[in-house]
């Protein structure tokens, strides 16, 4: 059988360093199988997290080669395999360990996004009426596995580290979903200008090229928010409705 | 003395999975402090990867469906030794949770009329589960997530808890180590829920992530709690089989529900060969039936694809066993044979089973919607678990209770499909409000330091070996044997072998060696694992050597009937006083007359 060689990162929050590692390559062999057949049979303590082996969890995202992907998805005859093949943590949040990154910010970006909150029910049980192709748009922004891949190329996390400022797009498309949901009644436009900072994308749409649930996240949840940004407050006339409105 | 960082709250949910987050939201809904642990990242727990969808009798699609039909499908399903109060429960407040979750933002599947869309399923009468595509459980678990961060609840992610920590009888708290330093911490409460969900992976081949290791199930067990029911394992019975990477990965049930069909190599629909006697009448006997079933008419009856998932895994078995399996071990599971009946055959499967599609394209190069799958059997499901109080979810020691996967009753013998995500929403809430409740009617106990020292203790040993055995390497012989001798088709001196096997097993795992250090040492945390794993294992394989006939998901080669004195009782397994592992029976009380009743209307 075929052997290849993977190069990984090796190391811990502050210092790392890449070690080559040789293993065996057979049929349908995805990355994480080589790294967990590295595991069983020579570094039982190299770290890395993953879950669902079928891209469902969003838990095994890396660069490969350094790209983002998820190592589950990224089978081994779709990439050279007669040069060693890196394998590094993304990049765009500190190393932990090996392989793992340390994603919490997205966990504390995410509580700051205003929840949903839905219309008083349209019938008497208490449910609602909703047709398919009113939620069809939002059921594509809730495939989102929290893999943070998009996050990880975005330019505005990665080279410009404004991740005080900036939600990133996995954010846009979690407040695309529920500013979009046909219940939601909330109103998020003005947390999107001025907290989450929706003006930092320039619309590269690098992220929606790296997006594993295949979400259109430019097109359809970031350039309609900012739509729905720029009409809110940058339309003479509804700034002066707004601005009576205040009063 | 120890000194480890101790966090206090009035309740303790162990796991975040559908189970676990439902608690935890009804416990702080009710004005208790509440800390929510799991191994993973919140959001990532097995939940995630349910594909099908739920069951809830709420009837939109089939104006004939209510919660009678459920429970009497649900009993049907699990050979009647469920506890019939959690299958009555269940299906009697199934539809108010699920509707719940739309109000909390969960956007299902519609139908026409603008309703929660319901999908076929094995073994259910009417179409009955609310989905959304093929990722049900993404949207279950995204749901409970987003609401319950606005809820105050304390979330300690990427923590494994080692131990249970006992006051007297009852639970105070338990013993944890944190991931990345694998440094210990201690929680102290009131009340302890376990959600811990299942035991995949002490089998070779399974649908479960490497947390499905029966952490919840051996916690219970060595606190001094009943498991029941252990012998009853659920094979699904459509896995993924090649390439070998992905063997055991699942294929949703809801292909067949969409219209999928088996056939052998010879090309033979070889599901209409054996039809159960409890299912002729509910069982299509033409595939012109069955096709108008799966399209939603009313007077049809259910294709035998569809039947309950122990039967259809056995037939599999079958079929491979007699030569006529497909080149990989497995057989055909065709849903591209619908073009000959819809017009945009594929465009309709990608958008029916989107995930599906996208799975075998990247995973086998294999295009669903114009070539056969090959499928075979995978280890997906327990039913058997920790004995719980139908009604307040408390097990048999006070202050602990347990919901989900690693909680059992419901299922009896068998699960059906769709049944698992609904009993977390419906026994996660009322485990919550009764941990709540008990947690306000008693304070905090006191810490065993001893406990404490030891549990740690042992737990660093694999550091302090000068070598040993790798624990990889006896994780991967577990899972071999309990593949060979207490799998699918069970019998007596093949599972007697596995207990002598089990007591080798462990006293290799009291000899692992593990190098690197303690941060995030996947190594050490499978060493650790193992205990879980044997425990679980032994008690699958007591029970099943007990259990001298076949029912449900536990099938005697050498006991291949039915035996009526079997319905009677339960199983139940508990640590004896000088440790061993003791078997004995639970009578299954009557069931009452309403409930009687409802079975004999149903038929
Ligand atoms: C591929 C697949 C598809 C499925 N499809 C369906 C379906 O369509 N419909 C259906 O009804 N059912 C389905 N099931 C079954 C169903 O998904 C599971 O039974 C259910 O999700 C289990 O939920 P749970 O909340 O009990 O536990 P899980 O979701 O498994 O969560 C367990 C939690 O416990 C934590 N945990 C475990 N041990 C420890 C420990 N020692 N310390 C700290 N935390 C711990 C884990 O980190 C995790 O957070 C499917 C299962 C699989 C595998
Ligand atoms: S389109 Fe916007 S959010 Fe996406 S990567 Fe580019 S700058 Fe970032
Ligand atoms: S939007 Fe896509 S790339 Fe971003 S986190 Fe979600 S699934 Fe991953
Ligand atoms: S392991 Fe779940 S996405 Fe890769």
């Amino acid at each position: 059988m075929k052997k290849a060689t993977f190069s990984i990162r090796r190391g811990g929050r502050e210092t790392a360093e890449m070690v080559d590692y040789q293993t065996e390559v057979s049929e349908g062999m995805v990355v994480l199988d080589a790294v967990h057949q590295i595991q069983a049979e020579s570094a039982p303590d190299l770290a890395c997290r993953w879950n669902c082996k079928a891209g469902k969890c969003g838990s095994c995202s890396a660069e490969i080669n350094g790209m983002p992907k998820l190592m589950c998805m990224t089978r081994l005859d779709t990439i050279p395999l007669d040069q060693p093949v890196t394998i590094e943590p993304i990049r765009a949040f500190p190393a932990v360990k090996d392989l793992i990154a340390d994603v919490s910010w997205n966990y504390e970006v995410k509580k700051r996004i205003k929840k949903f909150k839905p219309r008083a029910p349209d019938a008497e049980d208490g449910t609602w009426r909703m047709l398919q192709e009113d939620v069809d748009r939002v059921q594509e922004f809730r495939k989102c596995i929290e893999c943070f891949l998009c996050q990880d190329v975005c330019h505005v996390l990665r080279d410009h580290n404004k991740h005080e400022e900036f939600i990133g797009p996995r954010f846009l498309v979690y407040a695309a979903a529920l500013e979009m949901h046909p219940l939601d009644t909330e109103d998020r436009t003005g947390d999107l200008k001025d907290m989450h900072g929706i003006g930092y994308c320039n619309i590269t749409k690098c992220c929606t090229k790296v997006c594993p649930e295949h979400i259109t996240i430019t097109d359809n949840a970031i350039i309609p928010l900012k739509e729905r940004v720029v009409d809110e407050y940058y339309d003479p006339l509804k700034r002066l409705v707004k601005l009576f409105r205040k009063k | 003395m120890t000194d480890y960082p101790t966090f206090e709250h009035d309740v303790i949910v162990i796991g975040a999975g559908g189970a676990g987050l439902r608690a935890a939201i009804e416990a702080s809904g009710s004005g208790v402090s509440v800390g929510l642990i799991c191994k993973s990242l919140l959001g990532k727990a097995h939940t995630v990867m349910a594909e099908g969808g739920m069951a809830a009798a709420m009837g939109h699609n089939d104006d004939r469906d209510n919660w009678k039909v459920h429970f009497s499908d649900t009993m049907r399903g699990g050979q009647y030794v469920n506890n019939w109060r959690m299958a009555e429960l269940h299906a009697k407040e199934a539809p108010d949770r699920v509707r719940e979750l739309e109000s909390w933002g969960a956007v299902f599947d519609r139908t026409k009329d603008g309703r929660i869309n319901q999908r076929n399923f094995g073994g259910h009468r009417y179409p009955r589960l609310a989905h959304v595509g093929d990722r049900t459980g993404l949207e279950l678990i995204r749901t409970l997530q987003d609401h319950g961060i606005h809820q105050g609840i304390e979330v300690y992610m990427e923590v494994t808890v080692l131990s249970l920590l006992k006051d007297g009888d009852r639970v105070v708290g338990c013993l944890a180590y944190e991931r990345e330093h694998g440094r210990f911490r201690i929680y102290k409460a009131k009340a302890v829920i376990l959600a811990t969900g299942g035991i995949g992976r002490a089998y070779k081949i399974t649908s479960n992530s490497w947390e499905g290791t029966g952490d919840g199930h051996a916690l219970a067990y060595d606190a001094g709690a009943e498991l029941i029911d252990m012998e009853f394992i659920q094979f699904h019975p459509t896995g993924m089989v090649w390439p070998p990477s992905v063997r055991g990965i699942l294929v949703t049930e809801g292909v067949r529900g969409e219209g999928g069909i088996l056939r052998n190599s010879e090309g033979k629909r070889f599901m209409f060969d054996d039809i159960p006697d409890n299912y002729k009448d509910q069982t299509s006997d033409t595939e012109e039936e069955g096709w108008r079933y799966v399209t939603g008419d009313k007077n049809a009856r259910r294709p035998p694809e569809l039947l309950t998932r122990d039967h259809v895994a056995r037939c599999i078995m079958r079929e491979v066993k007699a030569g006529r399996g497909s080149p990989h071990g497995g057989v055909y599971l065709d849903i591209a044979w619908i073009k000959e009946k819809i017009k945009d055959a594929p465009e309709h499967i990608k958008k029916k089973l989107p995930s599906m599609y996208h799975q075998f394209k990247q995973l086998a190069n294999l295009d669903i919607t114009t070539t056969p799958m090959e499928v075979g059997p995978t280890t997906h499901y327990v039913m058997g678990g920790i004995r719980v109080n139908a009604d307040t979810q408390e097990s048999t020691v006070p202050g602990l209770f347990a919901a989900g996967e690693c909680a059992a009753g419901i299922n009896g013998a068998n699960r059906l499909g769709g049944n698992s995500l609904s009993d977390l929403i419906v026994f996660g809430k009322r485990a919550g409000e009764h941990a709540a409740i008990f947690a306000k009617e008693n304070g905090h106990g006191t810490l065993d330091n001893a406990a404490i020292e030891q549990t740690a203790k042992a737990a660093l040993e694999p550091f302090d070996r000068d070598g040993g055995e790798n624990p990889y390497t006896i994780q991967h012989d577990l899972q071999e044997m309990m593949q060979a001798n207490v799998g699918i088709v069970r019998q007596h001196d093949e599972m007697v072998e596995a207990l002598n096997g089990l007591d080798a097993l462990k006293s290799r795992a009291a000899r692992t060696f593990v190098p690197g250090n303690i941060d995030f040492n996947p190594g050490w945390h499978t060493a650790l694992d193992l205990h879980n794993l044997l425990v679980v294992s032994e008690a699958i394989a007591r029970a099943a050597i007990e259990r001298k006939e076949s029912r449900g998901g536990h099938f005697r080669e050498d006991f291949p009937g039915k035996d009526p004195e079997f319905a009677k009782f339960n199983y139940s397994l508990k640590k004896s006083e000088g440790g061993g592992m003791e078997i004995s029976k639970n009578p299954i009380p009557e069931m009452p007359d309403y409930l009687k009743e409802v079975i004999e209307e149903m038929g």
